[in-house]
């Protein structure tokens, strides 16, 4: 038992290499792929205001719609802009050579996003916008400093006139979805239609969206691996018992 | 049925080969957990071999198309995200079994005489295996993929007056581009593949010719009964085909917890910046090699001095070289009288606990940015790393050994 665990020890050591953290303080966001509404308000968020210059291009319309239960119809009709056919990848139709003499640097595709960054940076990003006016486009980010991207969002959210607080305590309580220690931006420039605590929820809601894009087989595989592992263990029930049996005879 | 197998019999010697190698084979009886991982290296090989060939169904070997099919796979594939995550999870957990493999054979001196050459082709085992997972690596093409590729193939540039053109050779560019990750899926899926077999089928050969080793380090042909079968061996099959099912299962177990539950095993399974397509013009913050190879890695950043005209980096690729190189001579480094730990003397107990630890040490530094302090740190280990090799000549013939056994002790 002792070499047991000596062994498990020396096999998850390596694991011990992933204290380094980001520089950056973020708000913590846990994503539920099981909220299927939450999932699909940020379905609409992102086409709405996203999907003028971040494609989806390694995801499908078709696979969106089937798994956040958005009919068909209804999706082509309200979710796709582009004259796409639903089972088509998720492209925008703005050229990169033209986005990037707009913004610097053509805006990332950000199907896998979620995975590249993680959840807490996207929904920490989202709500670190504020007013700077030595930018070019009026706005930088708290998160991602001197960001290229505007403040799309600026109608819903408002503009904030000094930096948010992103990373001190605000947080989404998972189970709830209720907003704990709320306003990260205590003084706005121009005020916007959502209050706080709602863009926290859309927020969370897009971040979510984007999360379950990066990995949209979680939950499926979530639930299959629990029958494999099951499956395991019943096998390893009938290995333990011939093994037993056989090695009877060995003294 | 019968006569099927003798008609096969009379022309391909099956049933000979069938109880050489398995039904009567006769491996001692008092084998550990330790003798699981032999099997389980087996198992993920086939594991390898079996998605990798689905997976090549599917993948686009080009600069252009790879990323974009590494995700086609993921998404729109019939289980292909579990091909590529049993493959992915597969690659690390060869290396979980390898090494506890070697561990055991440290352990209970498995390369003594007349083992020799079971070690060396383990290593040459080992070193096939490092190329192939380090070309495997490139073909997702994400950006630590590339960067990755582009660190590691630099390094024969180090090397004086061939090394520059040395590195254009590997790439077959002046930069990892498309040219070079098709060489290196050609060498991934095919060549490798079939040299890795190759050395398996010698790894095992060998190991048959002479016999398995034992927990006590004893032989167990010494003892036989009147049928010249060694009292301490059971044959093969069914003893250890049935034993190693138990392996399997909390093998299993585990390898399934990571492919279905945490397949990117908190960044370093599949690291995150793999999550971006391979930009030749941007460089990641922080470039670090999977898991294992980061002892390796450490080793390489150790190295800070110049030395005899030839600058560090030179030196870190010779100490890294070396690092593996001197694995290969273990069997005529070990002096001593005995082969199991059980029985040598307390030194080199010490000696495999310290060389152990600064290996696991030197993984966790090769992972995390080099700082001043750090560099230092893996000086030390590596230092404590040579030094586990180079002094075992002299503690294993000075210290007092404990009496081996006449039969194994369970």
């Amino acid at each position: 038992m002792r070499k047991l665990i000596f062994g498990l020890f020396i096999a998850i050591l390596p694991a011990l290499g992933l204290a380094a953290g980001a520089a950056v303080p973020l708000d913590t966001m846990e994503p539920d792929h099981t909220n299927k509404a939450s999932l699909q308000r940020g379905a609409a968020l992102f086409t709405n205001y996203c999907m003028g210059c971040h494609s989806m291009e390694y995801a499908r319309y078709k696979r969106v719609s089937d798994d956040l239960e958005i009919p068909a119809a209804l999706y082509e009709e309200n979710l796709i802009f582009t004259g796409a056919k639903i089972g088509e990848l998720m492209k925008v139709s703005m050229s990169k050579d033209q986005s990037a003499g707009w913004f610097g640097a053509p805006p990332p595709d950000l199907t896998l996003e979620s995975r590249l960054r993680g959840e807490s940076w996207i929904y920490s990003y989202l709500r670190g916008f504020y007013k700077d006016d030595s930018r070019p486009l009026g706005v930088n980010n708290v998160v991602f400093e001197n960001v290229g991207m505007p403040h799309v969002l600026v109608d819903l959210q408002g503009l904030c006139a000094v930096e948010p607080k992103i990373g001190h305590g605000a947080s989404v309580d998972p189970l709830s979805g209720n907003i704990n220690n709320a306003d990260a931006c205590p003084e706005y420039a121009t005020e916007g239609s959502m209050s706080a605590a709602e863009f926290d929820r859309a927020m969370y809601d897009l971040t979510n969206f984007l999360s379950y894009m990066g990995d949209p087989v979680k939950v499926e595989r979530e639930r299959m691996g629990i029958f494999v592992l099951i499956f395991v263990a019943i096998f390893f029930i009938f290995a333990y018992l011939l093994n037993r049996e056989y090695w009877k005879d060995v003294h | 049925m019968q006569k099927l197998v003798s008609w096969i019999d009379e022309r391909l010697p099956v049933v000979d080969a069938w109880n050489k190698h398995v039904g009567k084979y006769y491996a001692p009886k008092n084998f550990n957990m330790w003798y699981f991982f032999g099997s389980l290296a087996m198992l993920v090989l086939v594991n390898q071999l079996i998605t990798g060939i689905w997976l090549t169904m599917s993948y686009n070997p080009s600069a252009e198309g790879a990323f974009a099919s590494v995700e086609y796979i993921m998404r729109d594939v019939e289980w292909g995200w579990l091909l590529r995550y049993l493959h992915s999870t597969g690659a690390s957990a060869f290396f979980v079994v390898v090494y506890l493999h070697m561990f055991r054979g440290l352990m209970y001196g498995s390369y003594q005489k007349p083992r020799e050459l079971i070690w060396i082709f383990g290593m040459l085992i080992y070193l096939v295996l490092m190329a192939e997972a380090f070309m495997g690596y490139l073909l997702p093409w994400g950006q630590m993929s590339y960067w990755g590729a582009q660190v590691i193939v630099n390094l024969f540039g180090a090397i004086p007056v061939i090394g520059d053109d040395l590195s254009l050779w590997i790439r077959g560019d002046y930069l990892i581009s498309g040219i070079t990750l098709n060489r290196f899926f050609a060498l991934h899926v095919v060549a490798l593949p079939i040299v890795l077999l190759g050395l398996v089928v010698l790894h095992i050969l060998a190991l048959h010719e002479v016999g398995s080793n034992n927990p006590d380090g004893i032989d167990i042909k010494k003892n036989k009964d009147e049928n010249g079968i060694p009292k301490d061996g059971i044959p093969f099959h069914p003893y250890y085909t049935v034993h190693d099912l138990l392996g399997v299962g909390v093998f299993f177990f585990i390898f399934f917890i990571v492919v279905f539950f945490f397949p990117e095993m908190g960044g370093l399974f599949l690291e995150k910046p793999n999550f971006e397509p391979a930009n030749a013009l941007k460089t990641p913050d922080h470039i670090a090699p999977v898991w294992y190879f980061t002892p390796f890695y450490a080793m390489l950043r150790a190295v800070t001095v110049d030395l005899f005209g030839l600058d560090a980096k030179f030196w870190g690729v010779v100490v890294m070289g070396a690092a593996i190189a001197i694995l290969f001579v273990l069997p005529w480094l070990d002096k001593s009288p005995v082969r199991s730990m059980r029985y040598k003397g307390w030194i080199s107990k010490v000696a495999l606990a310290i060389f152990v630890v600064s290996f696991v040490i030197l993984g966790y530094l090769g992972i995390v940015p080099a700082t001043e302090g750090r560099t230092m740190v893996a000086q030390i280990l590596t230092t404590l790393y040579f030094l586990y090799f180079i002094l075992m000549p002299f503690y294993t013939r000075m210290e007092k050994t404990k009496p081996v056994p006449e039969r194994v002790t369970g």
